[in-house]
């Protein structure tokens, strides 16, 4: 798995690519909590387009993201979910509860 | 007598099988515990304080009792002839000697097994039937490293340190009847114990003591990894722990015993 | 040495089974089984007590050797490599047992943490979360904090399921999943397991005697009448099928009455009892 971070005043988007798995996911988790406990950014998206695969540690880390997020009254989003990724989402009824774009154009809209 | 010479041939075969099981499980737990930690599979120190609790702690009150009467058994016993020479005075050196020595170790192992070796034996057993060590087995996870070690380790401690405890309350019981029929002050006697006792008393017990600790937890953990299919399995396994204990724990300070014999100033 | 042994099946082939042996002591329960599993199947292994499908189903997970043959899991002969190789694939193989196997000193949700604390670095936090969907996935959620002792059958399979389920595996075996169950709750087992095949499209072998439960959840069915395998194929071919033996387990008919007074009057007369103690133990 790679992360790549893109700032811009108040957003930060983070490319993930490869497979979010029990290896990767920890990294993943960090630098997640890092943007949103550390550094407050403001909104923090997540750019998913290129990720292949993502297993239970992967989606618990997303989660303790949003978490992070509401605590910290800051958005978290995600955009560019494969068709893999959206399942496994919804198989934990997750669809709903996460902010979720199809693109990042509409990600970092108003 | 051919029959009997092979009968006999085989009984020893078996106790020596019996005793090579005890020892490569003996060393597999050494391995976890010694070596383990250094490649990457670390020591389980929550799981080790649990077991030390439950063979150590648990355990004081009902040992202090009785130790104390065997400390008060040996006074009367050792006085009874003693008294007849006059030498009631030396009644501390008896109880001192006996307990260190001997009794200590043995009675603080009989009571380590009654109420952990046979429960290492029933636990792990009552696992096999339910198939959790299977279960154990298929999520990768060692029953050496995970149910083994941490009873070896809380064993190795915390017979030593019962025993240390159960040769001073030994003497305490000694006392009583020191200060009741031998016109000791406790003072005086907790003194008289003390200058009857040597550094190499003491430590031949502890190192019994050590042997006891190794002897039981490779029995019982044997015994329950070993347990055949079926409840009233568990229960043999349980049996035969302790009476194999008892047993083995006997030979051991045999050996020990005469060892130190032995080897001791002539 | 063929090609094939070289590189093994394609890796599309999950589990792969060449003339598998294997004995208790000098008694033979296994005859040569062979077969493949294709990821994403449910494959259920139908047959009777003693039939040998459970030592089948023991051996699969590494809990047996075998005498000979070859077993390959994910392209990786298991007859032939080390216990340390074992156990990596072993993390990614889940097994429900019959009676559950939770451990009983542990909660519902420690169980269920147990793996993920011995072999990954997750925080604490985030195998809570794991731990919560996985409940939630075999719906328990809200039961990680009772002890096994506190659930009933049909709840300790489901947690044994979602502990199976813990690191996420490319495999999941069940052992007799409606065992000692009532056939509502028996029911509820195997809806739950359609509900991971469809979900996760996890490659899924089940043991059962139960045919109902067969026709339900099963791709593909193997048959297992005294160590061999009588039949393969799906549950129509298994209706279609003409050997007797599967016949006669599908209309769940008796054995036939021993039919030579020779035989019979042998079976009463002479000592039978099987040669090895353990073998006859798991012979189910």
């Amino acid at each position: 798995m790679q992360l790549n971070t893109r700032r811009s005043t108040g957003l930060v988007v983070i490319d993930v690519s490869g497979e979010i798995d029990l290896a990767s996911s920890p990294q993943l988790r960090t630098a997640l909590l890092r943007e949103i406990k550390e550094l407050k950014t403001p909104r923090v998206v997540l750019n998913l387009n290129a990720v292949r695969y993502i297993d239970s540690s992967g989606i618990a880390s997303l989660i303790e993201g949003l978490k992070a997020s509401r605590d910290a009254g800051t958005r978290f989003a995600l955009f560019g979910l494969s068709t893999m990724v959206r399942e496994v989402m919804q198989l934990s009824k997750l669809v709903k509860v996460f902010e979720i774009y199809d693109n990042e154009e509409q990600a970092i809209a108003e | 007598m051919e029959e009997l010479l092979a009968q006999v041939g085989g009984t020893v075969s078996g106790g020596l099988q019996y005793v090579g099981a005890l020892a490569e499980l003996s060393g597999r737990a050494a391995y976890f515990t010694f070596i383990g930690p250094f490649r990457g599979k670390p020591l389980r120190i929550q799981s080790s304080v649990t077991q030390a609790m439950e063979i150590g702690v648990r355990a004081l009150p009902i040992l202090s009792l009785i130790t104390f009467f065997i400390g008060l058994i040996l006074a009367l016993q050792g006085a009874y002839e003693l008294r007849t020479f006059g030498a009631l005075n030396l009644v501390a050196t008896a109880v001192a000697l006996g307990m260190t020595r001997e009794l200590g170790p043995l009675i603080t192992a009989i009571l380590v097994i009654g109420r952990s070796g046979s429960a290492f034996a029933a636990e792990i057993g009552t696992m096999k039937v339910t198939e959790e060590l299977d279960a154990l087995t298929t999520m990768a996870i060692g029953p050496v490293p995970f149910l083994v070690t941490p009873k070896f380790i809380a064993m190795i401690v915390m017979v030593p340190c019962l025993t240390i405890w159960a040769n001073f309350m030994g003497i305490l019981g000694g006392a009583v009847f020191g200060v009741a029929e031998a016109d000791f002050t406790v003072g005086r006697y907790i003194q008289a114990s003390l200058d009857a006792l040597f550094l190499r008393d003491i430590m031949t017990g502890l190192i019994k003591s050590l042997m006891f600790g190794v002897t039981i937890a490779a029995i019982g953990c044997h015994e329950g990894l070993s347990t055949g299919a079926g409840a009233e399995q568990v229960g043999r396994s349980t049996t035969r722990a302790v009476v194999m204990s008892i047993f083995l724990v006997v030979m051991v300070d045999v050996i020990f015993t005469a060892i130190f014999f032995f080897m001791g100033p002539q | 040495m063929q090609q094939v042994d070289e590189i093994g099946p394609s890796t599309e082939t999950m589990i792969s089974l060449r003339d598998l042996r294997v004995s208790y002591g000098t008694r033979e329960i296994l005859h040569g089984i062979t077969f493949d599993v294709q990821r994403g199947e449910t494959l259920v292994i139908l047959g009777g007590s003693g039939s040998g499908k459970s030592t089948l189903l023991r051996t699969l997970v590494g809990l047996e050797k075998p005498t000979s043959g070859e077993i390959w899991l994910k392209g990786k002969n298991i007859a032939a490599i080390s216990a340390t190789e074992m156990d990596q694939i072993r993390k990614k193989l889940g097994m429900s047992f019959q009676g559950s196997a939770l451990f009983g000193s542990l909660s519902v949700g420690e169980n269920v943490a147990l793996p993920l604390r011995e072999h990954t670095k997750l925080e604490q936090s985030t195998i809570e979360i794991i731990v919560r969907l996985k409940l939630e996935q075999v719906g328990l959620s809200g039961f990680e904090n009772y002890m096994p002792s506190q659930l009933s059958g049909g709840m300790k399979k489901r947690a044994a399921v979602a502990r199976a389920m813990a690191m996420d595996p490319d495999i999941l075996f069940f052992d007799e999943p409606s065992a000692g169950l009532d056939p509502i709750i028996a029911a509820g087992l195997d809806e739950l397991i359609l509900k991971l095949k469809k979900a996760f499209h996890m490659t899924i072998v089940v043991v059962t005697h139960e045919l109902a439960s067969a026709f339900l959840i099963a791709d593909r069915a193997v048959v297992v009448d005294k160590g061999h395998v009588v039949a393969i194929g799906t549950m129509d071919e298994m209706r279609a099928s003409i050997h007797p033996r599967v016949r006669q387990f599908l209309n769940r008919a008796p054995d036939p009455d021993v039919s030579e007074e020779m035989d019979y009057l042998q079976m009463l007369t002479e000592d039978n009892r099987p040669g090895s103690k353990s073998g006859d133990k798991r012979g189910a």
